[in-house]
């Protein structure tokens, strides 16, 4: 029985160039306290341009009508859970978004004069402290964009480092189970990529791993917990097996939510790693973007960091250019400034106690899902989970059905679909993070949908087969989509 | 709760954990805060800023008005708060306003296609770069002196280990770029020749001269624009084959820095090869018009370690604050807005002493008569003005220049001053 | 559907035609099923050379790519054109109409190596 969603009622609305009408307008500009300047004659004739072709003109009313009936037609935090595998959907502050917009922030340029940017430096700095102090690493930079920058810049000064050394050898161990950007990553830093094989529950084969270490591995880059959402029980001796070789170890730290305040990375072996701040630190989606890739570092690849860096001059902070061994930018000025910000908030706001509270309450709240699945979904690995769970579709692909099937009949339910076919080592993966900020009201709804799906798997799998159907919007056309690409509207010939 | 999952307490679920990976201390962070506390603290650090200071900034981040509209549609749950529209059918507000998003792009830089956006202006310079050396399967590139100093350190990053000899192009006394070293350098094995208009020093280039020239060797012109509202009143670049922004002037906070959203846009042709995500139109299986992420397998969520590139995110919440600005402002607005920007820089520029002597927007670099620039700065500090941005950082044979940004908000009271500092000798 | 007997196959599912100096290459229909809909053929030059065992294009769904191996080393003389306009081709006729590309042999022995279409069948049939 379905009981989180019920019909009802969206807008329709076409596109801004469909509504567009010649002489409308949404803005209004204070008159000119200058001169009017003749285009032509200031930049040459040849160089205005005659109009821009085709641009939307409509009233602000139709533009927030517009957006707003947009909006209506999406799936949100705010609505309910995303059950989403390593995606850490939890709650988005709403004092973050507050804070975010200080005046004195939010209008702050990079290239300020130093004296008058002292608060977005503190900000700056006092992430970096406690970001420094939860991976249990000598420094962090904050000026990576998102993971996948995160995991660039954490490669190219690994590479820095064993450049420093003489050899910055030739290839980089992923585990099978790693998300997309690993090895995309260690491509673009010229380096080759070698699987490695994970083992019978789901972790790093140690001897597997032992003989891929040569002299010519220059990293292992790994996930921890990993992307079954178990714990790498021997992480030790996997660092110990790297560093042995004089090899490196690169953490992804997408699934940092389970260890935050329970381990720290830093302590257990790792070299460098990348932080989702969108994940962990709660900063907002936002349907695809922003996000912000802290990395941090132990002591030895210090020197490499992008610069500039804070230091401490007097009693004011200050940038300091004078990085000789640093890898340079990864992006012009200093970093997601306003993503640090909500990221600091969150941070504030749990303080040390509530942010270990918060990693506790994410692993009860995934244990608590895998308790109720596992009588009707075949969990993928036995060994204990973390903050999220991974069960494959073996049961249910039985009577033909399959993960991205369930996926799209939880839409009906009233939920986003957990994460699909992902990690590439189990068969039909389902991947389920619930976080800590969902209830047991909001979990039970979820554990009801699932076991309802699994009964109509075995009794109409039909209807499992053709779901969604109460949506606004059926399944679409992806191959459509993809055969006669459509990526911009065009007016329709007269 | 704990029943159903079979522990006793929380601490049992960590309990398995090997004890010689375990933190055992208490984390070395303040106690948790109230919602007074951290709106009072972010208050207080917000006043160690520059607070109610005219500025004369640009180079690469302007001040330009935010529409009252933006935050109140990205403010909305579900726009905020939503995730990667990889679910269809409950992401048509998403996917619906980035396909608007992407025509309106390619109308502003008179391309075919553009994608959902990338990180920023600056790190889509060295995806493009890539991009060219695909499509041409040569290995080197040019960038001219005159592009942000900053994006061409990015570019500098990422190529280091690419195999991709990067070498600029010395700009001429007219503070453009220097055709003749240009066509010194333009060899068979350039990929790529990366120029910005209006140029770091706020000068239109001439880009349908260059673009002959690169291509007439083979090359792909990347045309770079730091300033979007230049698009409003100036010809886009549409002899470029590839073109890279940053859309942080339509209505993105400075915010010291970030987050911004870049674009990249290129021809039809090249669609295969562009990164990053791409919405496409499509019909449901009602045969109604819907939208879906597409081409996916240029990403690397597919192709892994043979992806276009690593990125995963793209900037949605403020490609979609620079699309309420475009809507709001709109064809005529936009337009405004632009012969705004250059009637207020040029009142400016016409009271002081230019370095360079060619048609600029709302940008241009003056060499003041005695006095340094971080003398000028100094004393406008003193009126609650901060001064244009002395180049000697970027520059080194300009260490007596510096430059200025004027735009919709400046007020002509603030030039005025600023223009008299310039005369006090 | 049935395996041309007069084709060649490779273990990586391409199949070749060889006819005197020439050889036509395509995927087989085993391939075509597992890939799903296809959207996209990523297809070599008329021109380019071709080596046996290396990978001289990759044909796309809406979610994987998969590469494509060629069984024997050659040079370009035509490609598919049909298929750029209508990729879907390859999933109705993989082994008549929606050939790949073909090629002048390089070893008109190279084709000898490879697997009968009795042996193809039985190798799909055990995976």
């Amino acid at each position: 029985m379905i009981k989180k969603v019920s019909k009802h009622i969206v807008q329709n609305e076409p596109l801004l160039f469909e509504q567009s009408s010649p002489g409308k307008w949404g803005y209004q500009l204070p008159p000119l306290d200058v001169p009017p300047v003749d285009a032509a004659q200031a930049l040459g004739a040849e160089n205005v341009r005659t109009e821009i072709e085709d641009f939307p003109e409509v009233s602000e009313f139709e533009a927030l009508r517009h957006f707003t009936r947009l909006s209506t037609w999406n799936y949100a935090i705010d609505l309910g859970l995303y059950p989403l595998g390593s995606c850490t959907m939890k709650y988005n502050p709403r004092v973050n978004e507050l804070v975010a917009r200080t005046e004195g922030l939010a209008w702050a340029h990079p290239y300020q004069p130093e004296a008058l940017a002292q608060g977005c430096m503190e900000v700056v700095a006092a992430l970096e402290r406690a970001l420094e102090e939860i991976t249990g690493m000598a420094a962090v930079t904050l000026q990576p964009a998102a993971g996948a920058h995160g995991e660039f810049t954490g490669i190219l000064m690994m590479r820095a480092l064993l450049e420093s050394r003489g050899n910055p050898r030739k290839k980089i161990l992923v585990p099978d189970s790693a998300h997309g950007t690993n090895p995309a990553t260690a491509t673009m830093v010229g380096y080759s990529v070698e699987n490695i094989k994970s083992n019978s529950r789901g972790m790093i084969d140690l001897e597997v791993l032992a003989r891929a270490v040569t002299e010519d591995v220059a990293g292992l880059m790994i996930t921890n917990p990993n992307t079954v959402g178990v714990f790498e029980e021997n992480i030790r001796k996997i660092c110990g097996l790297l560093h042995d070789k004089g090899a490196l170890v690169y953490m992804d730290g997408a699934n940092m939510n389970a260890l935050v305040g329970i381990a720290r990375p830093g302590d257990f072996g790792v070299d460098v790693m990348h932080l989702n701040l969108h994940k962990t630190f709660s900063t907002p989606h936002g349907g695809g973007g922003p996000g912000a890739g802290a990395v941090a570092v132990v002591d030895v690849l210090k020197p490499f960091l992008p610069g500039p860096r804070l230091k401490r001059v007097g009693d004011a902070w200050a940038w300091n250019y004078d990085l000789p061994q640093s890898i340079g930018r990864v992006r012009a000025f200093y970093g997601n400034f306003g993503v640090l910000v909500r990221a600091l908030a969150y941070v504030m706001a749990h303080g040390g106690n509530g942010l270990r509270q918060a990693t506790l309450d994410a692993l009860m709240n995934a244990n608590y899902l895998r308790a109720l699945l596992e009588p009707h979904y075949e969990i993928a690995y036995k060994a204990p989970s973390m903050h999220e769970c991974v069960f494959s579709d073996d049961r249910q692909a039985k009577k033909g059905v399959r993960t991205g099937d369930i996926a799209k009949r939880l839409i009906d339910y009233g939920f986003h679909p957990y994460t699909v076919s992902f990690p590439l080592i189990v068969r039909g993966a389902l991947m389920i993070e619930p976080t800590e900020t969902e209830s047991k009201r909001e979990l039970d709804l979820f554990a009801d949908a699932m076991i309802s799906i699994a009964q109509e798997v075995e009794e109409n799998p039909e209807l499992v087969l053709k779901a969604p159907h109460t949506t606004r919007t059926p399944r679409v056309d992806e191959v459509r989509a993809a055969r006669q690409p459509i990526v911009r509207w065009k007016p329709p010939q007269s | 709760m704990l029943s159903t999952i079979g522990a006793q307490s929380e601490e049992d679920l960590i309990s398995y954990l090997p004890s010689d990976v375990r933190f055992n201390a208490k984390l070395a962070i303040e106690d948790g805060k109230s919602e007074y506390e951290i709106v009072d603290y972010f208050k207080e650090v917000a006043e160690r800023n520059a607070n109610g200071y005219a500025s004369f900034l640009g180079a690469g981040v302007y001040n330009h008005y935010r529409p009252v509209l933006v935050d109140v549609v990205v403010s909305r749950g579900e726009f905020l708060t939503s995730y990667t529209p990889y679910q269809a059918e409950i992401s048509q507000g998403t996917l619906t306003s980035i396909f608007e998003f992407q025509t309106m792009i390619c109308q502003l830089t008179g391309m075919d296609v553009a994608n959902a956006s990338m990180y920023d202006g600056s790190s889509a310079v060295p995806e493009a770069a890539m991009m060219a050396v695909r499509v041409t399967k040569r290995d080197r590139v040019l960038i001219a002196r005159t592009v942000h100093p900053e994006y061409r350190e990015v570019l500098g990053t990422y190529t280091k280990h690419q195999g991709i000899p990067v070498e600029e192009i010395a700009y001429a006394k007219s503070g453009r770029l220097d055709f003749d070293d240009l066509k010194k350098k333009l060899t068979d094995e350039v990929a790529a020749v990366i120029i910005q208009t209006p140029n770091f020093f706020g000068l239109l280039e001439q880009v349908k001269e260059i673009a002959a020239l690169v291509q007439g060797k083979g090359a792909l012109l990347v045309v770079v624009f730091t300033e979007a509202v230049a698009l409003g009143l100036i010809e886009p670049p549409r002899e470029a084959d590839i073109v890279v922004g940053e859309l942080q002037s339509f209505a993105i906070s400075p915010s010291y820095g970030g987050p911004y959203a870049g674009i990249i846009a290129t021809h039809e042709k090249y669609i295969r090869q562009i990164p990053g995500r791409l919405v496409g139109e499509t019909v449901d299986a009602d045969g109604k018009r819907a939208y879906c992420l597409t081409l996916a397998t240029r990403e690397q969520h597919i192709r892994r370690e043979k992806a276009t590139s690593n990125i995963c995110t793209n900037q949605a919440l403020l490609a979609l604050m620079a699309t309420v600005f475009m809507t709001v402002y709109g064809k005529q607005g936009l337009r405004e807005l632009a012969e705004q920007n250059l009637a207020k820089a040029h009142y400016l520029a016409g009271k002081l002493p230019l370095a360079f002597d060619a048609p600029f927007f709302h940008e241009f670099v003056v060499r003041p008569n005695g006095k340094s620039p971080e003398a000028i700065n100094g004393e406008l500090l003193t009126k609650n003005i901060i001064g244009g941005l002395p180049l000697g950082r970027f520059y080194p044979e300009l260490k007596d220049c510096m430059l200025l940004c004027a735009t919709e908000m400046s007020r002509r009271q603030d030039m005025d001053t600023v223009a008299a500092s310039f005369r006090e000798s | 559907m049935s395996y041309p007997t007069n084709y060649q196959y490779t273990k990586e599912h391409e199949w070749v035609l060889v006819e005197g100096g020439s050889g036509t290459i395509g995927i087989t229909d085993h391939a075509q099923h597992e890939l799903g809909d296809i959207v996209f053929v990523d297809l070599p030059k008329v021109g380019a050379k071709v080596t046996k065992g290396q990978t001289f294009g990759s044909v796309e769904s809406v979610k994987a790519v998969s590469d494509i191996y060629a069984p024997v080393s050659g040079e370009v003389t035509e490609i598919n054109e049909a298929l750029s306009k209508t990729p879907e081709k390859l999933n109705e006729d993989p082994h008549g109409g929606a050939w790949l590309i073909k090629v002048k042999l390089a070893d008109t022995g190279e084709a000898k190596e490879l697997l009968s279409a009795a042996d193809y069948e039985k190798y799909v049939g055990a995976e």
